[in-house]
């Protein structure tokens, strides 16, 4: 058993942790950049079906297309979708390179929607670009990157997740800790740079079905790179800027008005009426979701049955067969036809992402964390409304990067009284056959953390929360684990403990109200742009205690002018609609 | 602390005519993000071992022979 050989040691150049989306990229950039470099992907599941796309993606969301849209325009959009609070050196470095990366996968085989004239057939849904690309045929991403893996030969770990970063005496990154989800061996990779892509933290908030697995992001993406970065001492940030997304109640996934809405579908109330101006996702939208949704004129519908049986057919080809093809299948087995009914609406559960939202570890517009030799990319990194394409470019550059610099210098070792320990954690719950079981702990962590931290947030609810959050902690030493399965279930749960605690920490650190509903606090109900138009970092202290202390904004390279600025406030229908 | 356990109606049903990981395929369990599906000991065919499913279908659109059914959890429904 594991517990009593010393544990396998195995040795790389470039580990990236989560075979998604960012980290396909990341692995592939590193290796054609230095092929001398060993470069190790870990996955917890299965690269082939595994993170938010695994079963492809419908369209890019933040497609920059010369002609179409400039990377200043969208630089500028997203400042003030996202109201003010960006890196806007991170979010250029983005913009321009989202094209090159759409010509790159084009070239590896993934189609997107063109024109008759064979130009990229983008749509608009922001409130001001033009940024959405559909990709009718994107359920195959997953193999052509699995495909490419293969061909740049990345060596794949499958079925292990990692736990802990490793650090050398310098307090530089030096590798990593995992677990055997199968077999519950303790791995420890020793590695010159680590990049982070584990996706967003999803299971995080309790899905209003109650079904702990029911939930809008993929649900092995759990925090476990939150977590990770946190334990590492590197600095989080936005965690107070929650994503919650408008979906099909129950199923849960997106609803989505990126695809229906370019072909005329839209939001509307239970009279059918449109109460938002923009579907782009934004703070300010969701709040007039949940306006609408607590309103006499609630609940809210995604409205379809307006459109030609043509239109709806091509809507269903694209939503039956990509993302989340059950959908479907739901809609059948409630009798639900979009030429008919308007579909019923809800909000997701609270989750880190910076996919839609804005929260994640820190990284610049190189991927660097702020602990030295670790980067971040994709939706566990905050660079904010990244999407599917930022994961992709955010890889790349963070594999361009880790290459370079895994070339120089290699890391101390790392304390072997920290490895040790660090298994005695990890596989404690397996020697205790009474206790609490995994599932049942993760539970009452996510039920607390809807009954507690679910805008609008209230200062009180946020401490009490805080409060039951520690009094788990002190429940972990009788989690109990009966086999490997339930032993990754087990270290899940405290890695979602951690998120819901930095979720909790964040959000009464800053004491106004920004971002619409995600950071909606009831006693600080207004914007306070002279106080906090500032990052809200998390990090652990040198006492190992949480803390938040804010970061100034990097003077913008982007003017933002008075139009834009305005837009993202207004986008409540004006009340001539049915008033 | 004594523990119980609860039965549980799951969502992918696997049709054992059709299924041959008793001749060694391990497609579904291999593709499977949540690693819930499993190898019955007995019958040498894959089962739902864990109701911890998003309903993403890798499992049913990889299945070589066509024997595997991603339903909605009951409790979506």
């Amino acid at each position: 058993m594991s517990n009593q050989s010393p544990p396998r040691v195995v040795e790389t150049d470039i580990l990236v942790i989560g075979g998604g989306t960012a980290g396909p990229m990341a692995a592939v950039t590193a290796k054609e950049r230095d092929p001398q470099l060993r470069v190790l992907l870990l996955e917890k599941a299965n690269v082939k079906r595994s993170g938010a796309i695994c079963m492809g993606m419908d369209g890019l969301n933040n497609a920059i297309i010369p002609g179409r849209a400039t990377p200043e325009a969208y630089v500028r959009e997203i400042t003030v979708a996202n109201d003010g609070i960006v890196n806007q050196k991170a979010l250029m470095a983005y913009a321009t390179r989202s094209y090159d990366m759409i010509r790159r996968l084009d070239s590896w085989g993934v189609h997107f929607q063109k024109d008759g004239s064979g130009a990229y057939d983008v749509r608009k849904v922001h409130h001001l670009g033009t940024y959405v690309l559909p990709m009718p045929e994107g359920h195959n991403v997953k193999k052509i990157l699995y495909r490419r893996l293969r061909r740049a030969r990345v060596e794949i770990e499958h079925r292990y997740q990692a736990t802990r970063l490793l650090r050398d005496g310098a307090g530089r990154i030096c590798g990593a800790i995992a677990l055997g989800t199968r077999t519950t061996e303790v791995l420890v990779i020793r590695a010159r740079a680590v990049i982070i892509a584990t996706g967003a933290a999803g299971r995080l908030g309790l899905p209003a079905s109650g079904y702990l697995f029911g939930t809008y992001e993929n649900p092995a993406n759990c925090g476990d790179g939150h977590a990770m970065a946190y334990h590492a001492g590197a600095e989080l940030t936005g965690l107070e800027c929650f994503q919650i997304n408008p979906l099909l109640k129950d199923y849960n996934g997106p609803a989505c008005a990126y695809v229906t809405g370019p072909l005329g579908g839209y939001t509307a109330n239970s009279q059918g009426d449109r109460f938002i101006e923009c579907d782009y996702w934004s703070g300010q939208m969701m709040l007039e979701f949940y306006r609408e949704l607590h309103s006499g004129r609630g609940p809210v519908f995604l409205k379809l049955n307006h459109l030609a049986g043509e239109t709806i057919g091509e809507i269903e080809r694209i939503l039956h067969t990509n993302e989340r093809p059950t959908r479907g299948r739901f809609h059948q087995g409630r009798g639900t036809d979009y030429r008919e009914q308007m579909v019923e609406m809800h909000i997701s559960e609270i989750g880190f992402c910076s996919g839609h939202s804005a929260s994640g570890i820190w990284t610049d517009e190189h991927a660097q964390t702020t602990v030295p030799g670790l980067y971040a990319a994709g939706d566990v990194a905050a660079v904010p409304h990244n999407y599917m394409l930022g994961a992709f470019v955010y890889g790349q550059i963070a594999g361009e990067h880790a290459a370079d610099y895994a070339s120089g210098t290699a890391p101390g070792p790392s304390d072997a009284d920290f490895v040790a320990a660090e298994r005695r954690r990890l596989t404690a719950p397996l020697a205790r056959a009474d206790g609490i079981p995994p599932g049942q702990m993760e539970y009452k962590i996510r039920r607390l953390v809807n009954d507690y931290l679910q805008p609008p947030k209230v200062t009180r609810k946020m401490e009490i929360g805080l409060q039951r959050f520690r009094q788990i902690r002190a429940d972990l030493d009788q989690l109990s684990a009966s086999d490997p399965h339930e032993l990754l279930r087990a270290t899940e749960t405290q890695h979602i403990l951690d998120c819901a605690e930095m979720a909790a920490q964040a959000s009464l650190f800053r004491t106004e109200s920004r971002w619409g509903l995600y950071h909606y606090r009831v006693e600080y109900p207004d914007r306070d742009d002279r106080r906090w138009l500032v990052h809200c970092q998390l990090a652990k202290s040198d006492k190992g205690e949480m803390t938040c202390f804010t970061r100034p904004l990097e003077p913008y390279v982007i003017d933002v002018n008075e139009e834009a600025r305005v837009a993202y406030q207004s986008l409540r229908v004006k009340q001539a609609v049915n008033a | 602390m004594p523990i119980t356990q609860s039965r549980l109606n799951v969502p992918v049903v696997v049709d054992n005519e059709k299924c041959i990981a008793d001749k060694g395929c391990r497609v579904c369990v291999d593709v499977c993000p949540l690693d819930v599906l499993w190898i019955n000991e007995v019958t040498g065919k894959a089962h739902m071992r864990y109701d911890e499913c998003w309903y993403c279908m890798p499992c049913e659109t990889d299945c070589p022979t066509g024997a595997v059914t991603v339903n909605i959890p009951y409790l979506l429904r």
